[in-house]
Parts: C-alpha cells; sequence; structure tokens
C-alpha cells in the first residue's frame, strides 16, 4: 500500500513485522461473509473463527463480491489485515451453504477450494467442555482420495495450511488434547473435531479415548480454483539463508566422529618444550673427554 | 528341561509385553505416514465402505480417529523429551510437508553507494596482515612527529613516555615513573618489584606548615620574624659567609694567574713549554702555602661578628 514512510520507531517495527521475512509469521486467516448467507454459513463461520483464534479476523459485514470471478476486493483486505488465508461463506439457491476456503501469495490467490455444507453440528449443539483457545491441533487426513486425486491433495495443503497453527520448535504433551480428522470418502469429505483424553496404558505412551467437541461437518467438494504449476513452485521457494550454516573446519568421518581442524603458527621443533630427561643431556668437559677417550682407547684395541 | 523353561520364560515374556501395549497396538493394513513437526498423520489405508454404511456412521468416524490419532500418538511419544520449568515438552522435529510462503522471500538489502562505487572500480577487500613492530620505524616516526611539533610549536609529551631505540638508564627510570603514576589512583596502589628501589626527589617541591597546627610554634616564628624585621643589625648566616669568602678568594686568585699566564705566553712563545710548566708548578705550590694560611685568617676575621 502506498503510504508515507514511518516516522516512528513503533510504526517502523509493526511494517517490519508485515515485511517479507525468512521465517515468516503464522498465516492470518480473515473470515467474511457473501451478499446472502444462511443461518448455518453464519455459524459455521463463527465456529471456524473459533477453532482459528487467535490468528484470525471475522467480518460482521457482508461483501458483495464473487471471489471465483473478482479477487480484487479479497486481495485489498489480506492487505489491510496481512492475511494469507480466507474464509469466505456465502448462501444461494445454486449452490447452498456455501463456503470457500482459499490462500494468498503475495497478495494474490493462490488456491481457492469451494465446499458446500451438507450437514452441520455447530458448537453449541455439542455438549460438553471444548479445548481452550490457541490449541495447536493434532490434523489426521484418512481416506485415499487425499493421495490420488489431485484437487483432493491440494485441498489437504491447504486445510493443513489453515488449521495448523504457529509451526513451534516443542510441545506440551498435556497440551496435545486437540484433534482435527479429515475423511474422504465417495467425493465427501468429513470433517470432524475431538477432545483426546491421554489415559494410563501400561506403558509410557498413552492410551487416546476421544470425546467430539465439534463442529463437525459434511462436506461436499464442488469448484476449485487451483494455482499454475510455476506459479505454486514459486510460492514454495524457500530462500538460501534458511539452509544451515555449514561450521568450518569441523569434519564427521563415516563413523560420525566427530574431527576439529586448528592452524597453528609454525614452530621452531628444535627449541620445543619437552619433558626433561637429565640421562640424555650432553655432558661437558672432563668428564665427556673420558668418555671419549674410552672410547678411542676401545677401539684402538679392537684394531689390534 | 532347562532349555523349555527358558522358550516358556521368553514366551511368557512376549506375551506380557504384548498385554502391556495391547491398549496401544492399532492393526493396520499401510502404515501411516507422519510429519510430527505440523502434528499431522496421513492415513492412506482404503475405506471400507460396506463396514461405513453398516456402522452408524458417527461411530465409525469415531473409530477410525482414535486408531489413526493413537498411532499419531505413539510417534510422537517416540521423540526426545524435556523438561522445562515443571512441564514435560516434546521436541518437535522440523516439519516435512511442503507449504508455499505467504511471502516472497526478502530481496538482499541494495548495495550502498561505496559498495556501488567499489563495484564500478574493481576495488576488492584486502585484509590487513598481521603488522609487527619495528624499532626503527617507531624511531623514524617519532622524530617525524617531533619535528612536526617543532614547526607548529605544540607541545610535545616529556621524556621517557615517548619511546626511542636507545634509552639510558635514567630514561628508562623516569619512563617507569612516569607510567606507574599515570593510574587512577596516581600510582598509589602499584606494587614494587622485590629489588626495585623507590623513586628520589618526588614529593612535593615545597614544604608548607599546616595551616592549624602547633599554636605556641607559631606565635614563636611569627615574633621572631617581627624580631627580625626590627632588629638595625643586618642578619648573618655563617656558612653562607664563609664558602662566599672562600669563593672570593678562589676567583682573586684564578685570575691573577690567568693575568700572568696569558702575558707569558704571549712574549715567550712556543720554546717555553717546559719553563711555563715548572713555572706553573712552582706557582701552584705557592699558592697552596698561601691557600693554607688563608682561610684560618679569614675564619678569625669572621669569627668575632659572630660571637657578639
Amino acid at each position: 500500500l502506498p503510504w508515507a514512510k514511518p516516522k516512528t520507531k513503533r510504526a517502523k517495527r509493526f511494517l517490519d513485522n508485515r515485511a517479507s521475512k525468512l521465517t515468516e509469521n503464522v498465516k492470518n486467516a480473515m473470515i467474511m461473509k457473501g451478499g446472502n448467507t444462511s443461518m448455518t454459513v453464519t455459524q459455521a463461520l463463527k465456529d471456524i473463527y473459533a477453532l482459528k483464534k487467535p490468528s484470525a479476523v471475522l467480518y460482521k459485514k457482508k461483501n458483495i463480491t464473487r471471489p471465483f470471478e473478482d479477487s480484487t476486493s479479497l486481495e485489498f483486505f489480506s492487505k489491510k489485515t496481512d492475511s494469507s488465508l480466507f474464509l469466505f461463506g456465502s448462501h444461494n439457491k445454486k449452490r447452498p451453504n456455501n463456503l470457500i476456503f482459499g490462500r494468498l501469495f503475495d497478495f494474490h490467490v493462490l488456491d481457492m477450494i469451494e465446499l458446500g455444507i451438507e450437514k452441520y453440528n455447530s458448537l453449541s449443539d455439542i455438549k460438553g467442555s471444548k479445548c481452550p483457545e490457541g490449541t495447536k491441533p493434532m490434523l489426521v487426513f484418512a481416506g485415499d482420495a487425499f493421495d490420488h486425486e489431485n484437487e483432493h491433495k491440494r485441498l489437504k495443503s491447504l486445510l493443513t495450511d489453515f488449521f495448523r497453527g504457529p509451526v513451534v520448535p516443542s510441545v506440551r504433551l498435556a497440551g496435545l488434547e486437540h484433534v482435527l480428522h479429515f475423511t474422504a470418502l465417495e467425493g465427501k469429505i468429513y470433517m470432524r473435531s475431538y477432545r483426546s483424553l491421554l489415559k494410563k496404558s501400561g506403558c509410557r505412551t498413552p492410551r487416546i479415548e476421544l470425546e467430539e467437541i465439534g463442529p463437525s461437518f459434511d462436506f461436499i467438494l464442488r469448484r476449485t480454483h487451483l494455482a499454475s504449476d510455476d506459479l505454486y513452485k514459486t510460492a514454495h521457494k524457500q530462500p538460501k539463508a534458511l539452509k544451515p550454516k555449514k561450521k568450518k573446519n569441523i569434519s564427521h568421518d563415516t563413523f560420525g566422529t566427530k574431527f576439529g581442524r586448528l592452524h597453528m603458527q609454525k614452530q621452531d621443533l628444535a627449541k620445543l618444550q619437552t619433558r626433561k630427561m637429565k640421562g640424555l643431556r650432553k655432558r661437558r668437559g672432563p668428564a665427556a673427554a673420558a668418555v671419549v677417550a674410552g672410547e678411542t682407547s676401545l677401539k684402538s684395541t679392537e684394531v689390534e | 528341561m532347562a532349555a523349555c523353561s527358558i522358550e516358556d520364560l521368553l514366551a511368557k515374556a512376549e506375551q506380557d509385553e504384548a498385554e502391556k501395549l495391547k491398549s496401544i497396538t492399532v492393526q493396520k493394513e499401510l502404515d501411516l505416514e507422519f510429519d510430527i513437526g505440523n502434528l499431522v498423520a496421513y492415513d492412506k489405508n482404503r475405506i471400507d465402505i460396506r463396514q461405513f454404511r453398516e456402522q452408524k456412521k458417527e461411530d465409525f468416524l469415531r473409530s477410525l480417529a482414535r486408531d489413526n490419532t493413537q498411532l499419531l500418538v505413539n510417534e510422537i511419544w517416540k521423540h526426545p523429551t524435556e523438561r522445562v520449568e515443571e512441564v514435560i515438552v516434546v521436541k518437535l522435529p522440523e516439519p516435512t510437508t511442503p507449504l508455499p510462503r505467504e511471502k516472497p522471500p526478502p530481496k538482499p538489502r541494495p548495495p550502498t553507494k561505496w559498495e556501488e562505487f567499489a563495484k564500478l572500480k574493481g576495488i576488492q577487500k584486502k585484509k590487513k596482515t598481521n603488522l609487527v613492530w619495528d624499532d626503527k620505524v617507531a624511531k623514524n616516526e617519532l622524530h617525524r612527529l617531533r619535528n612536526i611539533a617543532r614547526a607548529q610549536k605544540i607541545k610535545v609529551p616529556g621524556v621517557g613516555l615517548t619511546p626511542i631505540a636507545q634509552q639510558s638508564k635514567s630514561d628508562l627510570a623516569r619512563a617507569v615513573n612516569v607510567a606507574k603514576s599515570s593510574t587512577a589512583s596516581a600510582g598509589k596502589f602499584q606494587d614494587r618489584l622485590p629489588k626495585e628501589k623507590a623513586p628520589r626527589n618526588t614529593g612535593k617541591k615545597r614544604k608548607f606548615q599546616p595551616v592549624i597546627g602547633n599554636f605556641s610554634n607559631e606565635k614563636q616564628r611569627q615574633l621572631d620574624l617581627l624580631k627580625v624585621m626590627d632588629s638595625k643589625k643586618p642578619r648573618l648566616d655563617v656558612n653562607k659567609a664563609v664558602n662566599k669568602q672562600m669563593r672570593e678568594v678562589d676567583r682573586e686568585e684564578a685570575a691573577a694567574k690567568f693575568k700572568k699566564g696569558g702575558k707569558k705566553g704571549r712574549k715567550g712563545g712556543n720554546f717555553s713549554g717546559k719553563g711555563k710548566g715548572g713555572g706553573g708548578k712552582g706557582k701552584g705550590k705557592g699558592r697552596a702555602g698561601g691557600k693554607g694560611q688563608g682561610p684560618p685568617s679569614g675564619k678569625k676575621g669572621a669569627g668575632k661578628p659572630g660571637k657578639r
């Protein structure tokens, strides 16, 4: 967006946070409604917002756009809120209870997949205690369609991107309580959300028991707008700097032994400080002469 | 017999293990694929549609989910754990699923004006080699700077602070003393070497009496001063007077000798070398005698006024 250069340090920090980085921030999602929506769609959007909190924004007003035809307003909103994921909900006669999951690259639409809600149970319908907000969920994709069908593969990637949350180096073992399970079967995709209970088993690894918390969706795959192969490839390009840096002078051999290399200045080997061996020292004066004389006399006697 | 019992033991151990792990084992046709960095599991097994239709949909999905989650958890638990602030965390590996970035990678920063200029001119960065101190170069440098200072009439630091190639003992000693006293505590806490002597001629150059000290002493001194100022007669320092007299006598004799010697030398010319030497000796003897007599007479004269 063509705004003036930041005048305060705080503004500069804010803009630097949003600029391109080596390791990127968590992807933000914008959840919005279309020109006409139904109760199902509104409630569904609210529930998914609850799952995606805090890295999501829910717009209250309706946006009269059609993502599959014109994506300019989506791109404008993404620049405004620095979001690279979106969820657009709409309802009309031709496509009832429609949800469009999408992602952007460099503020341009990358992929868009349209899913229709056939059956829906909201968070409020399903009783029971819910998981705390911001829990990193475990994701499971079941069904061979996710492996064979091209569109399903993209959907798998998009759903992972949408729901995975921040990338962390370590996770609290007791905090692994949320599971999102996606099953692809007969052209339909079943999404279920469970709370996992870690029960005692005989050994260290716990036994899992699941408790449904919701929301639960029965989706049907409708239209898709997938990115071209080269755009997809460009979007996946990782910067070179992220490669682990090689440490100089350290090498490993095939057994895994670590070798280091030390560079020293030239040493005068004649003046090296080694252990003192008194007996080997050169004897000076009469002692030496006597020794020499003794040796020579020996030699002379032998000759004779 | 023993062999049978060992086999039985092993079989029993295996059974026990299986019992233990029964609760967490899951039988699957194809093993699942995992991306633990993202906490994702991919189950590629074909789903039995008949089973799905026979059972209640929700129950089927739930059992499938439970099995898959169990396998995922088993895989997560295989990774190393550590204790961080009373909490056990598992260290996750790097995510393996390639996911697209949200923005293109950052461009390298534009070259600075100098970098552009260097590239244009073909200037490369040269690494400075290790420099070695050379005393000749240092001496030359010192003289050069001193000349400049002299030309521009700038003050130069004193002896000992600038290095000279050949430094005498006294120079070194002075340099050491200057260096020692140039600390924050003015050299008060600097240790000396075992046989090093304390520097001489240090300390105050003028000594003043303390402001508030001995009151009677001060009173006495002030009164003496007033007395001396009042008295009409001049004060006399015996030593000073004696030394002055001696010097006067020496000077007169030297002047006289010079006059005589000068005249003789001019008239006589070169051939009177021996005579000159003899004459000089004789004169010296004579003078010595005179000298011996001189001081006693001087002393007597000086003594009289002192007694008074």
